[in-house]
């Protein structure tokens, strides 16, 4: 009884410490929601409450206009310009020079060929990684999808370990790959542990290129899985129960039923994962930062060095290599635009 | 109740704009964008108090960065007006034109000119008709390899600097692989990845950067042969591939393998030293030898850092700002200033009349390697001043660098590299002048 009295003083005495707070907190609200007030009923008196929408958009607006629709139209102008200079007022139009540049190859399939190597080089590792990065994290991602819901021993601790890479920063994950995967570093004293001799996974070419691939599915496999996860639990019971009665085993269940209805959300994921896999950039530039050489150079980092990091800061070439890049990117989202909507007509 | 409120909030809003710029009382801060190497970021901090002391409304705060975002990012933030007060940068023509001519806000131009080399403040200058000061040089650098003489002596192995005055590069590489197979370490030689550490051993194998019209050279007899040099450590696995290969597109030093005894022999120069002596110390002994030699002699290269100061829209609005900076150039520039400077920081000093400089160390190698690169000063070839004071001396090394890796990946055979850097080299020119 006297617990009680006591943990019920505590609770007042509490409530007597947070109301001034409160008190506070909720007149500073009235503030601003008067001014607001203030503000926007002579803008909605003038323009009527069917246009106060656009009032609202107006900011959200701004912003895409500033940050996004204004740099493209610069990047555009920027594509057919020379020079070194910042500013465009001071840059010398050249028509496309920069990608005539890009487009004068002797053989298109060997880079040595071209005028600018490196661009193709970027091109061919960036078709290389998309290929076999959006491959494999699709499969895996399906196949923990699969896994995680059926159910099994904490499946939610699971389902959280797998999403966790997804939440750290593509930086965080290149440094710790980097730290286990270097000369000294956790895997190789796992390797030597073991007996076998170390290997300098980040100097080798065909090394590093796996592993970038491995380190992306492993980052961002989380976030399919949960896509994947969402299409597989739409997937009435019924279709399975009917499919066991008709003596369909595991396999054949999995691919005349889990497949075809899981189809719309797979191709989701695969347009997404392109999209994702062409622009890839900042945690490969932490990892391997392009090397060793240019095997891991892709085409964002191209971009990136050649208006930012060379010595000689091409933007006119890096803008006309990021207008290509856009096109593919395009591309890709009109693909995933016609699949959206031959997914809602399906259903 | 509404009307009261919105005044409230009001005289809120004005009271958050108006205390800081009544708090803001008449000093003016100034901002330095700095790196290091060693411990200079230190020094300069405690030379920057005693400059405040003396002037009280003036505040430097220095903003320490990594090597390469002075490279890469501090030229573009210049390019956007967004420039510092003042910056240690070592690409010095690559600004040229943004720099704030010092003449009108410091005491005594005559004693600069006096006492900073004109190779210095003419790379500063945007063209012959320039006459501007526009800064100053931190220290002067001497590239030239280190070894770790523990090893040597470990190995029963001779220096072969001891008893030679021209040991070539071929020589060193076999008696550091000797010294490694005999003491059981990792790798026997290694050199930065960079291409101004690259271009004093190929002057020294006979390689010139500059014709005498004044034309780039890159595919020569010396150059092929230090190139060869360099991709056999490779492909013999005597160096650490982890800084020409491993390192992505950037610089990247082998000091670390140095310092931990995993390496005999280290070519990288005279701004080691200060590491070496904190991060070594005595714990094996390490000395600096003389630059090899070769059919071109033997030279290292010539380089350094500047301070200098930008043109800012805060300074162009405000004068006294620039006459601040003006004051601060003067104040480390001082006799005095740079003979603490280079003793504490142990740098071969930018000054050119200081004299003997005190160094603030009582370690014997310290001592030993800052003699030895000044030693080599006046061994210097012309082909090495000619590039490193050429304009366009990072749009020759970096290419000679980056295209240098492709070769020991095997994405090039050295006549494509060398063709390569030849049109990155005319690229970079044509996009300058454009």
């Amino acid at each position: 009884m006297d617990t009680a009295v006591s943990t019920s003083e505590q609770l007042r005495s509490r409530g007597s410490l947070f109301r001034p707070v409160i008190g506070l907190w909720s007149r500073f609200l009235n503030l601003i929601l008067d001014l607001v007030d203030t503000l926007m009923a002579p803008i909605q008196r003038r323009l009527g409450v069917q246009r106060m929408a656009y009032v609202f958009v107006l900011p959200n607006l701004l912003i895409f206009g500033i940050f996004i629709l204004f740099p493209m139209l610069l990047n555009f102008y920027y594509a057919f310009t020379g020079g070194t200079a910042l500013f465009p007022e001071d840059r010398p139009f050249v028509g496309t020079a920069n990608l005539s540049a890009i487009f004068t190859c002797d053989n298109f399939l060997e880079p040595n060929s071209c005028r600018e190597d490196l661009f193709w080089r970027a091109a061919f590792n960036t078709a290389g990684y998309v290929v076999f990065e959006v491959g494999l994290v699709i499969v895996v991602s399906l196949a923990v999808a699969i896994v995680l819901n059926r159910k099994i021993i904490a499946r939610g601790f699971f389902r959280s370990v797998f999403f966790y890479p997804v939440l750290l920063s593509p930086v965080v994950v290149a440094l710790i790959w980097k730290w286990i995967l270097q000369r000294d570093g956790l895997l190789n004293a796992f390797i030597v542990g073991l007996g076998g001799e170390p290997i300098n996974f980040l100097i080798s070419s065909d090394w590093a290129r796996v592993w970038v691939i491995l380190i992306s599915v492993w980052s961002q496999m989380g976030f399919y899985t949960l896509i994947l996860l969402a299409g597989l639990q739409a997937i009435p019971r019924e279709l399975y129960e009917a499919a066991d009665i008709d003596g369909a085993n595991g396999v054949a269940s999995f691919r005349f039923v889990t497949l075809p209805l899981l189809m719309p959300t797979m191709l989701v994921v695969l347009v997404l994962s392109l999209i994702r896999a062409v622009q890839v950039f900042d945690q490969v530039f932490a990892f391997t930062g392009g090397g060793p050489g240019t095997s891991t150079l892709y085409m964002v980092q191209y971009i990136y060095n050649t208006a930012f990091s060379n010595q000689t800061r091409e933007y006119g070439l890096a803008a006309a290599a990021s207008l290509l890049l856009a096109a593919v990117l395009f591309i890709f989202t009109l693909i995933n635009l016609r699949l959206g909507g031959a997914g809602r007509v399906n259903n | 109740m509404k009307k009261f409120n919105l005044l409230i909030l009001v005289a809120l809003l004005l009271s958050i704009a108006v205390v800081p710029v009544l708090a803001q009382d008449e000093v003016t801060e100034l901002r330095i964008t700095w790196y290091d190497d060693g411990n200079e970021g230190a020094v300069l901090r405690d030379l920057l108090d005693q400059f405040e002391a003396e002037n009280t409304d003036i505040r430097v705060v220095m903003d320490t960065v990594a090597y390469n975002v002075v490279l890469e990012q501090l030229p573009i933030q210049v390019e956007a007006g967004e420039a510092p007060d003042m910056g240690r940068i070592t690409d010095l023509p690559r600004m040229a034109g943004q720099y704030l001519d010092l003449r009108p806000y410091i005491e005594d131009p005559a004693y600069w000119e006096e006492n900073f080399p004109a190779d210095v403040f003419n790379s500063l200058r945007a063209g012959a008709d320039d006459e501007g000061i526009y800064g100053f040089p931190t220290q002067f650098t001497v590239t030239g390899p280190f070894i770790n003489r523990t090893l040597f002596e470990q190995a029963g192995i001779e220096v072969p600097s001891d008893t030679s005055d021209a040991v070539t590069w071929e020589e060193w590489t076999e008696v550091a692989v000797q010294v490694a197979e005999a003491t059981g370490t990792e790798f026997a030689i290694a050199m930065d990845r960079s291409g101004h550490r690259f271009a004093g051993p190929a002057i020294s194998q006979g390689a010139i950067y500059f014709d005498e019209d004044g034309e780039v050279v890159i595919d020569t007899e010396g150059f092929r042969d230090m190139a060869d040099i360099l991709i056999s450590w490779h492909a013999d696995a005597i160096t650490p591939a982890e800084v020409w290969v491993g390192a992505g597109g950037s610089y990247a030093a082998a000091a670390d393998f140095f310092i931990n005894g995993q390496l005999v022999v280290y070519m990288a120069g005279s701004w080691q030293v200060a590491r070496f002596s904190n991060d070594i110390a005595d714990a094996f002994d390490w000395e600096a030898v003389p630059n090899p030699s070769g059919p071109g002699g033997s030279t290292g290269m010539p380089g350094g850092a500047a301070l200098v100061a930008f043109e800012t829209e805060a300074g162009a609005a405000n004068p006294e700002r620039y006459a601040a900076v003006g004051r601060v150039m003067d104040f480390l520039a001082r006799e005095d200033i740079q003979r603490e400077f280079a003793a504490r920081t142990l740098f071969i000093p930018g000054h050119l009349n200081l004299g003997e400089v005190p160094y603030e160390t009582d370690l014997p190698a310290a001592q030993q390697a800052l003699a030895t690169f000044t030693a080599e000063i006046p061994k210097f070839d012309t082909q090495a001043y000619l590039l490193q004071y050429s304009p366009i001396v990072f749009a020759i090394n970096n290419p000679v660098r980056d295209r240098l890796t492709q070769v020991i990946t095997g994405e090039l055979t050295l006549d494509q590299a060398i063709e390569r850097i030849e049109q990155d080299v005319a690229d970079a020119i044509a996009a300058e002048g454009a």
